[in-house]
């Protein structure tokens, strides 16, 4: 059974069935691309996935789970992880503390313990920093460990967003346009993190993008949305040769 | 020396002011809403202490940690069943909530306890102390109320810096969906700063209380009220805004009352939030908040 499976998923808003009979079947280990013209409803998809939308129909199972319409906080536990669209850091936060956020959910000792500073405490606490910049350093963020989220440039906050959903352990990470703003040798970068972050946790990526060559060097197979259904599947080749995708991107029947 | 006098009261005061305002803003910065129950929430505690110190002679200590303990459950009480259940509707039926919260503890507490004022049995024991010969007389309880508001100011800023929980409280505070994703417990989170808010308001309940001896159902509406603006003066939703806000709103309360007029001192403090808003809309430590358009 693959990592994570999707079937008939869909979802209205009020009358406006923005998102139907999607299904996704994700295995382990591979890198997975979502595209679509613009209101195709890919970031819906990516908002059911995650628990932000509760589904109005179908069923995502994710490794034997069935996290359909659960909490984000369910999810996030359960093993999906995202980046957003428009970058959404913790910006008054250290980059340190915003990969830390991250890491605290597989993390337990008491309220207690933290307050009283046990060992067991300080323990954690190393361990966690440890952690932390083991992921910064992936993303070569160590240098800017203290600095303010804010404060780094735009890529590295990309980047940043990247190492914070990492932080949580993911069996699957999700990536909203990951490469949107960026400038080829910055896209070009991103390719190579995204498939070491791939090799590296041997987990699963599912992206959004934009940028076809993007699309086409790292993913391995491509779902084509538009009008909320699926269109199209297959490898880049494929892809680009078929004629319904083309008309959806460039208009025509 | 009587100016420093003044002063340094002005300074105790506006301590009792930080501590409630705390409260005001952690639940501002996290929740994003305004509890406007919580001068009650000082009230109450007030009340646990008076007995349990007044009546039944408990330790002092002890009598505050049973104070923190009731108004811990009450205040997380009041949000599990007043407040999360609004936590997607529009502010303004929380806000409505929470004022009809504040009239409830506020009935709760005439009923058992009547409205006639109790006389408040100070918790500290400290002798005053004089200083320049005599000319400068500062309390105990007037010491201890700065000194146990600076040491929770430093616990709750390494608190909210340095643990997990506390990181968890600063992620929800600037994008509450963003740190679901990120496994957070958005409303544990939120319980547990309900919890830390109405913990340090039984504190202040027994600082404000042991200062002012006068013990009624009312007693924390007007201390709230003043946090409130302390808390707004700061900057809402910023920690060290509350503790520069309530210190600076005392000590304009107190000098007001010393030199202007002690019927005045109270319009006075509400001037000055007026002043504040039009020139510093955000508060004196006040994030700017950037709205996309």
């Amino acid at each position: 059974m693959a990592l994570l499976e999707v079937s008939n998923l869909g979802i209205a808003f009020g009358g406006l069935q923005a998102v139907s009979k999607v299904d996704l079947s994700i295995e382990k280990g591979h890198l997975y691309g979502l595209i679509g013209p613009n209101g195709a409803g890919k970031t819906t998809v990516f908002n059911m996935l995650t628990g932000v939308y509760k589904p109005t129909e179908g069923n995502i199972v994710l490794d034997g789970v069935d996290i359909t319409g659960k909490s984000p906080e369910f999810i996030s536990k359960a093993g999906v992880a995202r980046t957003f669209q428009n970058i959404r850091l913790f910006n008054e936060m250290s980059v340190l503390d915003n990969v830390k956020v991250g890491l605290h959910n597989q993390i337990k000792y008491s309220m207690w313990t933290g307050i009283l500073r046990l060992p067991a405490f300080r323990d954690r606490e190393h361990q966690m920093n440890r952690q932390a910049m083991k992921l910064l350093k992936i993303f070569d963020l160590d240098g800017e460990a203290g600095l303010k989220a804010s404060q780094l440039p735009y890529g590295k906050q990309r980047k940043l967003e990247i190492a914070r959903a990492l932080a949580t352990n993911p069996k699957l990470l999700l990536l909203d346009e990951p490469a949107a703003g960026m400038n080829p040798n910055e896209t070009e970068e991103l390719m190579q993190t995204v498939r070491s972050v791939r090799d590296q946790f041997g987990i699963a990526v599912l992206l959004i993008e934009h940028d076809m060559n993007f699309v086409m060097g790292i993913c391995e197979e491509i779902t084509v949305l538009d009008y909320g259904r699926v269109i199209a599947r297959g490898d880049g080749k494929d892809i680009r040769n078929n004629p319904k995708v083309i008309a959806a991107y460039l208009g025509g029947d | 020396m009587q100016f420093l006098s003044y002063l340094i009261n002005g300074i105790s005061l506006g301590s009792v002011y930080a501590l409630i305002a705390l409260g005001y803003t952690m639940v501002y910065g996290i929740a994003k809403m305004l509890n406007f129950a919580h001068g009650d929430v000082i009230m109450i505690g007030s009340y646990v202490i008076f007995f349990a110190f007044g009546s039944f002679g408990l330790n002092p200590i002890l009598s505050i940690v049973l104070s923190m303990v009731v108004c811990t459950i009450l205040g997380v009480t009041l949000e599990r069943v007043a407040y999360r259940p609004l936590r997607e509707a529009p502010s303004l039926a929380v806000l409505i909530t929470a004022i009809g919260v504040s009239y409830l503890l506020q009935q709760v507490a005439q009923l058992l306890w009547t409205s006639s004022p109790k006389s408040f049995q100070s918790v500290v024991g400290l002798a005053p102390i004089s200083l320049f010969n005599g000319e400068l007389t500062i309390s105990g309880e007037t010491i201890v109320t700065i000194v146990a508001c600076v040491v929770i100011m430093v616990g709750l800023i390494w608190f909210v810096n340095h643990t997990p929980a506390g990181h968890a409280m600063l992620a929800v505070s600037e994008d509450r969906g963003a740190a679901q994703l990120m496994g957070v417990n958005v409303n544990a989170t939120i319980s547990l700063t309900f919890a830390i808010g109405s913990a340090l308001a039984a504190v202040a309940g027994a600082l404000l209380c042991s200062s002012y001896p006068t013990l009624q159902p009312t007693t924390g509406a007007m201390p709230g009220i003043k946090a409130f603006v302390a808390a707004v003066f700061g900057g809402i939703g910023s920690i060290p805004g509350a503790f520069l806000g309530g210190i600076l709103l005392g000590i304009i309360e107190n000098l007001s009352k010393a030199y202007i007029s002690t019927q005045l001192s109270d319009a006075i403090v509400f001037l000055v939030l007026i002043i504040v808003l039009l020139v510093k809309p955000t508060g004196l430590l006040g994030k700017k908040v950037n709205v996309k358009v």
